[in-house]
């Protein structure tokens, strides 16, 4: 009991997680110190990317282990103050926010610059978490879904305004936790079936999708003609696709920029640009292949050293350990952030209260949307969309904020043999 | 633990599937292609090229006849052109403000990153006055090639020349060339490219992202110092070389000197001629335009071996060769030359009256009844109903002296000839004819045709009695003077060496006698042996033909002239081989006959040009009146060749009275 007692702040911590949180961290230092160019290199300071990020690095650790201290109960109790909080960051940042590559992101304190969005989150996570944990819903009824969609919808939709397409996207990670709480699976189709529409109608004339589509559902409809209420239904889902075909061609054409446009041109393979927006890709995946089984080694990677990544340290840092470090090191770091997803959605199953599973599950869908999106856009299948790879990318918002949702749910899990 | 706790599985499950994509791709950019690799090598390396001097040709005095010469080329980068003193750059050049401007946008076209030349080949001077100014225009540097330079400024066809390779030649060479690299492109430019161009030098080059260069690629593991190409020695002799060609100014035709023991050539003139410098260097282009395809006598042709010509009357002594060999006449068999030969309704004249003539008369005399006479007995030797399958054996036999047939000289383009077999003839005569249908063969007129060199090269196997070697342009190739191994091979003709006596004797009197066909020719203390030919041709005014070698008694040169629409074959093409000869065996034209040699430069036998789109068609009357005056012409031609030496004889009377002497012992042996 002593022994409990004197370590009752880090009792129970999943000392797993915090290894493989370490374990990428160090590799995003090792990386971001071979990407900055050689003559920087030379003499080690903290005014260097790799000297600020080690900085973020300790900081961060120092921050994750305050959390700790925390009662694991404040989350869930001060969770619609936390969320509250962010919002109305995310809408100071669209008044106050300096504008850095048309995006309005970021709040600067002093020479520290904030990124709202980094941190709604987990405030999102938190609150939605709380909604579910309270109220148990199963989100069989259009209320509770309507209620959770206001949740994650209001700070996607702030997002947006910026606009920050891609932090954007990663809200929508928050639909596996709703999922797991019994929201139909025919959400996650329907979303499958949104994309795989959206990429199709961008390589296939529209009238061709408009046959198919009708073909298919006429066929079903035929099979099952005499079950009323599944041809109500079809019909419907027919109308609503053919709908949003046409809603595609013209959300297209008035809703994205030039640029985001040409990346996706670019990653469905409709054009290619090799001086312009595709300019990352293609260097991002020369850099990538030339590393080849074994890479080159560390320091050793020429268009790392040279400066052909653009983003290098940030959002295309994957690029460097690609070159350096070759296949093994890339299966080695996917397999790290697998280990770790796969670590979360088992801790995520064994809390005993809604609340600490919730988030546990948003935390992980979270750095699974960061991981894919990331890993995807700088190997050319995913268009270029500006995230940070969870813990490797340079940059202390991203990484505080990842540190932060990461070690509330270790302190949630910690406590899960408690009441929160 | 509720049912949806299996929902789990598939949330994992997504996880694990997408992670698999992820290294699924990663595995193929990474592993199975290696474009990447290509790619990022290419973006980082830049090899700047060393190139190699091309190796030198050499004549057979060891003179140098090809040589290079340095010039450079301002390159420009782009990208790293600062704003500069454009006039400035402009004076240097000795270019106008406006050059400057266009030159740097076509450069831009090309590639802002690379170095592309801004100004091929700015000459010493600009080149000097730049050395010093060069670092106010960033973005400029000069790169140093060598050019060829051809110091005796002959030999056009001959060396042919190097030009910058095409698209066609990069993708056939399969790697080799690339883009900016040059390339013999005729002649032995051509076909000794592969030993003359050396290879080159690569430093490859690290640049980073902003094309700057960061140093050496894997500390020069991989860079090649360029070496130099290899060294020929020709068999050309330049001396003779050069004086064939100012021969040869103004007139149409070919000159082709062999050295009959080795089979190297001595001389190839080709003319018009054009002096090789021209296609050299930045005017390489519209020279070509103006002196090569504006030229309407077509120096493209080179007509020592592609220029198909009647053998003519030099095709005799092959004639008498095989006719001794196969027994149907002997040293001694005379036949009666009534001033022609009746084959079948046609007439073949002859232009002189003897009578009974003999072997060595007939050859002096070039007799055609003579050999009319050979060439019925040859063909119907084994009866009148074998005629064809004998013509074909005939056929056989005269394509050993390399007749009808490529002699795979060391230069491109050469052709064969026309020799027709037997099958030839059965298509046009059906099966039924014989020697009358062929007989103008026998004279080297009609459908036979050969080039200047395959009749030097006959001329070079009666002079070895029996054989030839190949005969080559290239007689070492490198430090270790090799050659290449059918260069060395002798090629019997099948006739034994008895027979060539005979044959020799009639040659030597056709040069040395007073009644014989070339007697102008004559070279003071040296018997050449000879035979003159004037070419029927179809198209124009006679050709004037000589053949010869000498000295008689182990011959050191034996050669084949050939002047166009020039008349007689006694008239220019005799002497002009003489001439050769003389400078080849003596070193210099005795000065008797200095005089002769600058009266045959200065003689312009260009034939008129017709436009053939414009032609009339002439009646008889008229073609009457053209065949008058051209006769004329060509009496007035021997005349004044006649009066020429007359003159010479009385300026030089003494010299020539001492030659008129020597003579006279080499005619009576």
């Amino acid at each position: 009991m002593q022994q409990q007692q004197g370590n009752r702040f880090f009792f129970n911590v999943d000392w797993i997680t915090v290894l493989i949180y370490i374990a990428l961290c160090a590799i995003g230092f090792i990386n971001i110190y071979a990407s900055v160019p050689p003559e920087q290199t030379a003499v080690f300071g903290f005014s260097t990317l790799y000297g600020k990020q080690l900085i973020y690095i300790i900081t961060g650790l120092i921050l994750g282990l305050s959390i700790l201290l925390f009662d694991g109960r404040l989350f869930n109790v001060f969770s619609p103050f936390i969320y509250g909080g962010t919002l109305l960051l995310l809408m100071a940042v669209l008044v106050i926010g300096n504008k850095v590559a048309g995006n309005q992101a970021w709040i600067a304190i002093g020479s520290f610059k904030l990124q709202p969005a980094e941190f709604a989150k987990f405030g999102t996570a938190l609150l939605l978490a709380r909604y579910v944990g309270a109220f148990n819903p199963k989100f069989r009824d259009v209320k509770s879904i309507m209620i959770a969609g206001l949740i994650v919808g209001a700070p996607l939709l702030l997002i947006m305004l910026q606009p920050d397409t891609g932090s954007a996207l990663v809200f929508l990670a928050f639909m596996f936790p709703l999922y797991r709480e019994g929201l139909s699976g025919y959400f996650l189709l329907i979303f499958l079936g949104m994309i795989v529409l959206f990429i199709a109608d961008f390589l296939v004339p529209t009238y061709i999708l408009i046959i198919i589509i009708t073909t298919i559902a006429g066929l079903f409809i035929y099979n099952n003609r005499r079950k009323q209420k599944i041809i109500f239904s079809t019909v419907l889902v027919t109308v609503f696709a053919i709908g949003y075909l046409f809603l595609i061609k013209i959300a297209y054409e008035k809703v994205l920029a030039p640029h985001q446009r040409s990346r996706i041109e670019l990653m469905l393979g409709l054009k290619t640009d090799n001086k312009g927006a595709g300019y990352n890709v293609i260097q991002s995946q020369i850099a990538i292949g030339s590393g080849q089984a074994t890479g080159r080694g560390f320091l050793q990677g020429t268009q790392t050293k040279y400066g052909y990544v653009p983003e290098q340290s940030t959002d295309f840092i994957f690029s460097t350990i690609g070159e350096e470090w070759g296949f093994i090191g890339c299966s080695v770091v996917i397999g790290l952030y697998m280990f770790l997803l796969l670590r979360l959605v088992n801790l995520a199953e064994r809390q005993r209260s809604t609340f600490s599973r919730v988030y546990g599950y948003s935390v992980a869908c979270i750095l699974f949307f960061h991981v894919f999106i990331n890993i995807g856009m700088t190997i050319g299948i995913i268009p270029v969309i500006g995230i940070p790879l969870p813990l490797i990318s340079y940059g202390g918002s991203s990484l505080w904020s990842f540190t932060i949702l990461l070690f509330i749910f270790l302190k949630l899990d910690s406590n899960r043999m408690g009441f929160i | 633990m509720d049912q949806l706790f299996n929902r789990k599985y598939i949330v994992q499950g997504l996880f694990i599937a997408i992670a698999l994509i992820l290294l699924g791709k990663l595995f193929y950019i990474q592993i199975i292609s290696d474009a990447a690799f290509v790619s990022a090598e290419s973006n980082v390396l830049r090899k700047i090229y060393k190139y190699p001097a091309r190796g030198a040709i050499l004549d057979r005095n060891m003179k140098v006849i090809v040589q290079n010469e340095p010039v450079y080329d301002l390159m420009v980068t782009p990208n790293e052109v600062k704003p500069f003193d454009t006039l400035a750059l402009a004076q240097a050049l000795d270019i106008t403000f406006e050059d400057v401007r266009k030159n740097l946008k076509k450069a831009r076209g090309k590639s802002s990153y690379q170095a592309t030349p801004f100004l091929k080949q700015i000459s010493v001077q600009s080149y000097a006055r730049l050395q010093e100014t060069l670092y106010r225009f960033p973005g400029f540097r000069t790169q140093d090639r060598t050019i060829r330079h051809y110091p005796d400024s002959v030999g056009g066809q001959l060396f042919g020349y190097v030009k910058e390779v095409s698209p066609t030649d990069i993708e056939k060479s399969e790697g080799f060339y690339k883009p900016g690299d040059y390339k013999g492109k005729s002649g032995l430019e051509f076909s000794y490219e592969e030993t003359l161009r050396g290879e080159k030098g690569v430093i490859n080059t690290v640049y980073d992202a902003h094309n700057t260069p960061q140093g050496s690629y894997a500390d020069g593991k991989y860079d090649v110092n360029a070496v130099s190409g290899e060294r020929l020695i020709s068999g050309i002799d330049m001396r003779i070389q050069k004086l064939g060609e100012e021969l040869m100014t103004n007139k149409v035709g070919a000159i082709v000197a062999i050295e009959p023991a080795t089979g190297e050539i001595l001389s190839l003139v080709s003319s018009p001629g054009y002096d090789p410098n021209l296609l050299v260097g930045r005017n390489q282009g519209n020279n070509y335009m103006e002196f090569i395809v504006g030229n309407p006598y077509r120096p493209s042709l080179v007509r020592p071996i592609m220029g198909y010509y009647p053998p003519g009357s030099s095709f005799k002594p092959v004639d008498a060769l095989i006719g001794l060999q196969e027994g149907v006449i002997d040293p001694n068999t005379t036949f009666f030359c009534p001033h022609y030969y009746q084959a079948g309704n046609r007439k073949i004249k002859c232009e002189h009256f003897d009578g009974s003539i003999s072997l060595r008369r007939g050859i002096a005399r070039s007799c055609n009844t003579y050999f009319c006479y050979v060439f019925q007995k040859l063909i119907t030797k084994n009866g009148m109903k074998n005629q064809r399958q004998t013509y074909q054996e005939w056929r056989d036999k005269v394509a050993k002296f390399g007749f009808g047939s490529k002699l795979d000289i060391d230069m491109p383009y050469e052709r064969k000839g026309y020799f027709y077999t037997a099958d030839h003839y059965d298509k046009i005569y059906g099966k039924r004819w014989g020697y009358t249908n062929v007989i103008s063969q026998a004279i080297g007129q009609g459908e036979i045709t050969a080039t200047p060199l395959q009749m030097a090269n006959a001329m070079a196997i009666i002079a070895n009695r029996g054989y030839y070697i190949k005969p080559h342009l290239i007689k070492g190739i490198g430090d270790k003077n090799l050659v290449k191994k059918e260069y060395v091979v002798k090629n019997y003709v099948g006739v034994d060496a008895k027979h060539f006596e005979p044959v020799i004797d009639g040659m030597q009197d056709a040069v040395n006698t007073s009644w014989g066909t070339a007697i102008l020719s004559r070279i003071p203390d040296v018997v050449l042996c000879g035979k003159t030919g004037t070419v029927q041709n179809p198209h124009g005014k006679n050709h004037s033909v000589f053949i010869g070698f000498a000295p008689r008694d182990n011959p050191k040169i034996a050669i084949a002239v050939i002047v166009e629409n020039a008349g007689y074959g006694s008239t220019y093409a005799a002497p002009i081989a003489s001439y050769m000869i003389e400078k080849y065996l003596k070193g210099s034209v005795s000065s008797g006959r200095a005089a002769q040699v600058e009266w045959m430069k200065n003689q312009n036998l260009l034939p008129l040009l017709v436009d053939k789109t414009k032609k009339i068609k002439l009646t008889k009357a008229d073609s009457l009146l053209l065949k008058k005056a051209d006769s004329a012409k060509r009496i007035k031609d021997s005349l004044r060749i006649k009066s020429a030496t007359i003159k010479q004889t009385v300026t030089t009377k003494p010299k020539e009275l001492k030659t008129a002497l020597t003579d006279k012992p080499v005619i009576q042996k």
